[in-house]
């Protein structure tokens, strides 16, 4: 009985420490729970012993220290990141997620924290011009639920076959083993992912480098359930502390030789 | 509630149910004309001829399907260079062909077990009286044998037919459209999830109870001689 009682209790003071923990009112957030895909590298992705590495994750570790908050990362698969910020698994969407019109109607995004362009990659010399001409009857490849499958479907809808997958790393795998013939997505991803790999090894982009606003937006933000109003400030104040300290242009000398701010 | 998203996303919808079906239909088919002949060799007293039916059962009966889906379609992808010098990768290249082999093998494993299960449950005594008339080996499976263990096997097998039916919706992960990928591509861009997802579980519905009628139809078909008969059929029957 007595070893009941003293489960009970814990149990107890368990689900007080939790409620006192929760945030109450905004200016009370010590703690912010970060969700990510850690499928997008080099931004976001899983290393050999299973941590969370990238670009994103260390801006989203230097932006909680900024903001002096403690934080804790969950992954979740891309096709289901907004309904589970919006189901309250975590409070932020720190993931590489480019900030669009459609998603403003459900999340509300921060300023951006960085802007890149979007290209094709296809095998070496395989000598495809970039427009609804040159890419007919060809197979394209591009992760689902992205800006770039927009813009893809959109622009080349008509002229090509549009094949959708799960994660970037497996249209990727589709270009090597010759089933799709390009693939979109942002170049950073493209480089860090795929062409400065092995497997990319025989691949190169072709064709311009795409930020149309329309379907690009204005870069790469965090989102946060709407009306979280104090946390998004906190985070844009992070963003501008991050850059003035120079902590920002650090972590980008990491990932990358060229500026992914924009300007 | 979105009618308008629901309305405008039926005729992708209606692809994505051909797709389905087409799907699901090849792999029954095909399946089924794979599992007859494993199932004989299943119950055969030769180790030879029982051993690889009966390792092939368990591969496909003791691995999910999804891990099956990704190892044919990722999997073929790697050896990509092999299967081209052999003239396959032509086939493998295609997510509708891995997709068809791997639901075929799954349901084929399925449906052997439950025709294996269903030939040894098939009376020692109606065997005998068969054997009695002269009948033995092949006439004995073809006239006695089978046509019983199928129908002792229906039940089982309209359940692995509807199974089938909704594993079928894993096949969005190789990038086919069929009900669930059109869901998951409209869902995307238009993040109405429970509109659209309600509207594939309806479609997925009417094809479930659609099939599950067309198979109790058969049923009462192959099993019309267990019934009494009906009355006005009967006024010959000498009391």
């Amino acid at each position: 009985m007595k070893q009941f009682q003293k489960l009970f209790l814990s149990i107890i003071m368990m689900a007080i420490a939790l409620a006192l923990n929760s945030p109450v009112s905004a200016g009370e957030w010590d703690k912010v729970r970060i969700g990510t895909e850690g499928a997008y590298p080099p931004f976001n992705y899983v290393d050999k012993d299973g941590n969370l590495q990238g670009f994103d994750i260390d801006i989203a570790k230097a932006l909680c220290e900024e903001m002096g908050v403690k934080y804790e990362f969950v992954v979740q698969d891309w096709d289901g990141i907004i309904p589970g910020l919006m189901a309250k698994k975590y409070d932020a969407i720190i993931a590489s997620m480019s900030i669009t019109e459609e998603r403003k109607q459900k999340v509300d995004f921060t300023e951006k924290y960085y802007l890149t362009p979007a290209r094709f990659v296809a095998k070496k010399g395989a000598d495809i011009e970039i427009s609804t001409e040159g890419l007919k009857g060809k197979t394209v490849g591009v992760q689902r639920a992205t800006i770039h499958e927009n813009f893809l479907r959109d622009n080349f809808g008509k002229s090509v076959d549009i094949k959708s997958y799960a994660t970037q790393d497996e249209a990727n795998m589709d270009l090597v083993s010759g089933r799709v013939d390009l693939v979109i997505a942002d170049a950073t991803v493209l480089l860090g992912g795929f062409l400065e790999t092995d497997a990319g090894a025989g691949y190169a982009f072709v064709g311009p480098g795409f930020t149309d606003k329309e379907w690009f937006g204005e870069g790469i933000g965090i989102a946060l359930r709407k009306g979280d109003d104090a946390l998004r400030k906190m985070f844009n104040e992070a963003i501008q502390g991050i850059r003035k300290k120079g902590i920002y242009q650090k972590i980008n000398a990491k990932y990358f030789d060229f500026d992914v701010y924009g300007d | 509630m979105g009618f308008n998203i629901i309305l405008e996303s039926m005729p992708r919808f209606l692809d994505g149910t051909l797709i389905t079906i087409q799907i699901t239909a090849l792999s029954v088919v095909i399946g089924l004309c794979l599992a007859v002949p494993l199932a004989l060799m299943r119950v055969a007293k030769n180790p030879f001829v029982r051993g690889p039916v009966y390792a092939f059962i368990f591969y496909f009966r003791g691995t999910p399907l999804l891990v099956q889906i990704f190892l044919i379609y990722y999997g073929s992808g790697q050896f990509q260079n092999g299967l081209s010098q052999i003239g396959l990768w032509y086939l493998f290249r295609e997510a509708y062909f891995c997709a068809i082999m791997s639901l075929t093998l799954n349901t084929a494993a399925y449906t052997a077990e439950i025709l294996r299960g269903a030939i040894q449950g098939v009376p020692w005594g109606e065997i005998e009286a068969a054997r009695a008339c002269g009948m033995s080996g092949a006439l004995l499976y073809r006239r006695i044998i089978l046509p019983k263990a199928f129908r002792l096997a229906w039940p089982a097998y309209t359940n692995e037919v509807v199974f089938l039916l909704q594993a079928s919706s894993l096949v969005s992960i190789i990038t086919l459209m069929d009900i669930t990928g059109v869901a998951r591509v409209l869902a995307a861009r238009t993040f109405a999830f429970y509109e659209l997802f309600l509207t594939a579980a309806a479609i997925y519905l009417i094809l479930v109870y659609g099939l599950i009628w067309v198979f109790h139809r058969i049923e009462y078909r192959i099993s019309a001689h267990l019934r009494a008969a009906p009355e006005t059929a009967q006024p010959a029957a000498g009391m």
